[in-house]
């Protein structure tokens, strides 16, 4: 190992490039996302010996490999239950889960909402291809309703999931979502993760090729896409469209599309984002695939709450203040009696 | 009759099973006279039996708890076959332990809970403190306890539901009286448990002296009893229960080993002890880790091994079911962790608080893929302590997933217990890498030679960077690998490490005789009934021998000799015969099982009776 490696100013992305072969179906949106990643990460200002990459089962689990860090692709759905495990184990560590919206969100659903709840100090980033890929095409559980897929030959019958609704119904502290294709956005979102203390839920709005082509086209093509994404700026009105000329209004309670060069509107109609403010992170949430309103991408909710190891740490540090001792004292300790 | 005058009768031992409804505290007044007599100096057992109902409607019987407790001046192994006294706090107590109580026996009641309601309740026609039935047969002393209580706390600014808790201390004191054991602890007892209710303390301590008094000056009682000092071997003790020792045990291996111990896990009966007593030494980093589901529990148990801590967690069979996929992780991963197995009456949610030794399948075969885990069993209360020092050391060294199986017997149950110096306890040689072991990278699966453990280098080192998975590794890479000889070259060294252990395990010690008509042959929590039942059997000279076994994967090295030994096995369960499948298929024995499965320890008396009718 050599001291360069150590001095975090100096990584670069091939320090995180591993040498095992990708094997993601050629045209993945798997690959971007990898590429954002290891360009980012050497700049976060981590040794690159604490970061840590945990994944589940499915497509996006298989990223650990690809990063030369630490790294632990486990079994479906436990990555959020491990990951916590490792970070509470040790508090110095950076520990990234890689999940999908099968892994996290179907069977390790539970995991998921714990994890957000508790607020450990790791960071989810989850793919949302909206379709099972490793397992060859069935819909899941962020499929739209009606999805005709292998397993559902008449169409879905049960409605999805909105993840940032479910992570900020989880009591989630960071809740933010990027593209496959927006690959700067994508890289800042992926700081801000870091650089948020509590557990980051970053959904990544991800292509899948092969099963579920063109689920966000209406996101990617450049004909269409600034009239249906949303760029979230902190204090920012939300102003959307080619020439920003649209806005979120709201109207009592309805989040409504405006158009501000209407003489009925202005600016100072359109509903300013609050990172911190929960009303309007769960209306952010709640307008995801709402026909007529455009899709939110950047950070909807960010608060600093309490951090799951921080208590966890002081409880001991108090402890160990409060009452010294080892296992021998607790060996002898109560009523004893001695045999001659 | 005063105290002076009371017949003083000297008895080697004597079993006293205290039975009421579950809110009668009859757990709390069996603890009480179990750490009383440990101070005195008696060898004692304890058989928590409790329902799994936390409230039971009120003298039901359903709603009835039990504890029953042996005390001696001699060595001895169980809590007892049949009680000598039953304290029945009312009716139901009364009707649903009676058929137990040893004809001639002892029989205390409070006769205020003897309502037409309660006798109801508990399906008596009649009341059974009025006709001779009980008077014929034992000798019934039938005090009115709860107008006692209320007659010595009148003064007392108190309610009454308060006072007529006090009920169980005025039996305790009786007792005491009875068995001529000092107050002073218990008071001392109480007067911290409720420091900060002096007046309940108070109640109490007057309920307890009146037990104490009606004693001494009705003339009600013609006898007392005293039970001598056991003949301990030499050393301090003190009491323990299963459940605590196997959490002391887990942190006394991770001091040993210098890490921090990580237990995760969710409650579940008879195992939720071992979280709680866990919980209570965060000054000596211990983390513990309540987690959403079983399955959490041992994945963040598994993902604090892989960060570097020593890591385990602790559950019932259910939550074992519920585990099995993230062994066979752990398996694969050959990370360190060890799952503690209180076991209870199953299948399925089966009998909660009730003892069994039914997982021992699932514990040794119940994985998908070939995923050999070490399974190490608990012999007393006591000893898992050892037991769970020693599946520390064994997953550590060895790198490997090891499970501990214990029952509601001995997680519940206590014996008096000589308490060991941590210098004694062997090392636990835990060693991380911190630098490349192969020509330009770590290699993972780089085994040692003698123990084939992998290398285990943690998150935070430098150069190390590594990635594992359940996916099948490369040997020695770690990398993903789907060729197919490495996959059974992979298959057989985690056998043959798992094996391999074996190698750890002193010569297996045979009680009796060496060889001869029958070897008794046990397992676990029935160590106890069955050494029992060899010494009876040894002092009437029959040619039996008796092993007990510890580790039963691997099994010990020199078992099949000795099981050629004999002419006969018998192997005594708490299950219907899973020891005895794995050694007929292991040594090709006839091996014979005495399977009685009640959720309840098997008597001493059954495998007398047993081996008697095989060896005549």
């Amino acid at each position: 190992m050599s001291e360069t490696l150590i001095n975090t100013q100096q990584l670069k992305r091939s320090d995180f490039v591993s040498d095992q072969a990708v094997k993601w179906c050629p045209g993945c949106g798997d690959y971007a996302i990898l590429a954002q990643a290891q360009k980012v990460f050497p700049d976060l200002g981590v040794k690159k010996e604490n970061f840590v990459f945990i994944s589940g089962i499915g497509c996006s689990s298989r990223f650990p490999y690809y990063m030369d860090t630490y790294g632990f692709h486990t079994i479906h759905g436990r990555a959020a239950a491990i990951a916590s495990g490792v970070k509470v184990a040790n508090p110095e560590l950076s520990v990234w889960i890689i999940t999908g919206d099968g892994d996290g969100l179907s069977i390790g659903g539970n995991h998921t909402i714990h994890l957000l709840r508790r607020n450990i100090d790791v960071n989810i980033i989850l793919f949302n291809n909206r379709i099972y890929g490793l397992t060859k095409g069935q819909y899941s559980p962020t499929s739209e309703l009606g999805k005709v897929t292998k397993s559902t030959p008449l169409g879905s019958i049960d409605r999805p999931f909105n993840p940032a609704s479910l992570a900020l119904g989880s009591r989630g502290s960071f809740i933010a979502r990027t593209l496959d294709r927006e690959t700067k956005h994508m890289q800042e979102m992926i700081k801000r993760s870091h650089a948020h203390h509590g557990t980051s839920f970053l959904e990544v709005y991800q292509n899948c090729l092969i099963f579920n082509d063109g689920a966000f086209e209406n996101l990617t093509n450049r004909d269409v896409k600034e009239d249906n994404i949303l760029y979230l700026e902190d204090g920012q009105p939300m102003l959307f469209g080619s020439k920003k000329t649209k806005g979120i209004h709201l109207d009592g309670n309805v989040p409504v599309v405006i158009d501000i060069e209407d003489d009925k509107w202005s600016v100072d109609d359109v509903l300013v984002h609050d990172e911190k403010d929960f009303i309007i992170a769960s209306i952010l949430s709640h307008i995801t695939f709402q026909p007529g309103l455009p899709t939110p991408i950047g950070v909807m909710y960010a608060k600093d709450v309490p951090v799951y190891e921080d208590l966890h740490m002081a409880q001991i540090d108090k402890a160990k203040t409060n009452r010294q001792g080892s296992v021998s004292d607790i060996l002898t300790a109560g009523d004893t009696w001695t045999v001659e | 009759m005063s105290e002076q005058t009371a017949e003083m009768k000297h008895v080697e031992e004597v079993i006293i099973r205290f039975a009421g409804d579950s809110g009668d505290g009859m757990q709390l007044t069996g603890d009480r006279f179990t750490a009383n007599t440990a101070i005195i100096g008696n060898d004692l057992s304890t058989l928590p039996d409790y329902p799994a109902e936390i409230r039971a409607p009120a003298g039901s019987l359903a709603g009835v708890s039990a504890f029953q407790l042996r005390f001696s001046s001699k060595d001895i192994h169980t809590p007892g076959d049949e009680p000598d006294v039953l304290v029945a706090m009312n009716p139901a107590a009364l009707k649903v332990h009676l058929k137990e109580i040893v004809k001639g026996g002892t029989i205390i009641v409070n006769a205020n809970a003897f309502t037409p309601k309660n006798l109801k309740l508990a399906g008596y026609e009649t009341n059974p403190l009025e006709d001779d039935s009980l008077k014929n047969l034992y000798t019934l002393y039938s005090i009115e306890m709860t107008k006692l209580v209320v007659a010595a706390c009148a003064d007392m600014d108190l309610s009454s539901k308060d006072i007529e808790r006090t009920k169980n201390m005025l039996a305790l004191g009786y007792l005491f009286w009875m068995y001529n054991r000092p107050l002073e602890n218990t008071k001392t007892w109480l007067k911290q448990k409720f420091a900060k209710k002096p007046l309940i303390a108070e109640a109490n301590i007057r309920a307890l002296d009146t037990g104490r008094n009606y004693g001494s000056t009705t003339e009600v009682f013609t006898t007392r009893y005293t039970v001598a000092k056991a003949q301990l071997r030499k050393g301090t003790y003190r009491n323990i229960n299963g459940n605590y020792a196997t959490a002391l045990g887990l942190a006394a291996a991770a001091e040993k080993a210098g890490r921090p111990l990580f237990y995760g896990g969710y409650p579940i009966t008879p195992a939720s002890d071992v979280l709680h007593t866990l919980a209570a030494w965060k000054h000596m980093n211990v983390r513990t880790f309540q987690a959403e589901d079983e399955i959490a529990g041992i994945a963040a148990a598994i993902g604090a091994a892989f960060a570097g801590n020593l890591a385990c967690t602790a559950t019932s069979g259910p939550g074992v079911a519920l585990k099995s996929e993230a062994l066979g992780l752990a398996v694969m991963a050959e990370l360190p962790i060890v799952v503690v197995n209180v076991q209870r009456g199953g299948p399925s949610t089966g009998l909660p608080t009730k003892t069994e030794q039914a997982d021992l399948y699932q514990a040794v075969y119940g994985r998908n893929g070939e995923a050999p885990i070490p399974v190490i069993a608990a012999a007393t209360p006591g000893d898992c302590f050892y037991a769970a020092y020693e599946a520390s050391r064994i997953a550590v060294m060895y790198m490997t997933p090891v499970i501990l199986l214990t029952d509601g017997y001995l997680g519940n149950g206590s014996e008096p217990w000589a308490i060991p110096s941590m210098d004694d306890l062997p090392d636990i040689p835990l060693k991380f890498v911190t630098e490349h072991n192969g020509e330009d990278r770590f290699l993972p699966y780089l085994r040692d030679e003698k123990t084939l453990a992998r290398a285990w280098a943690i998150p935070g080192t430098p150069g190390c960077e590594h990635r594992i998975g359940g996916l099948e590794k490369g040997d020695p890479t770690g990398d993903v690998n789907y060729d197919p000889d490495n996959h059974h070259v992979m298959i057989m060294r985690r056998a043959e490490k798992v094996n391999g252990i074996s190698r750890e395990l002193p010569e297996t010690k045979v009680y009796g005789k060496k060889s001869g008509d029958l070897l008794l042959l046990s397992w676990g929590g029935t160590f106890g009934s069955t050494r029992s039942a060899a010494e009876k059997l040894q002092s009437e000279d029959a040619s039996i021998g008796h092993v007990h076994l510890r580790w039963i994967n691997p099994f010990p090295n020199d078992l099949g000799d000795i099981l050629a030994k004999y002419d006969k096995i018998l192997i005594p369960e708490i299950n219907a015969g899973q020891l005895r499948t794995m050694i007929r298929a292991e040594y090709l024995v006839d091996a014979i099982g005495l399977n009685i499965v009640r959720g309840r320890p098997i008597r001493s008396r059954d495998i007398i009776e047993k081996v008697k009718e095989m060896v005549g």
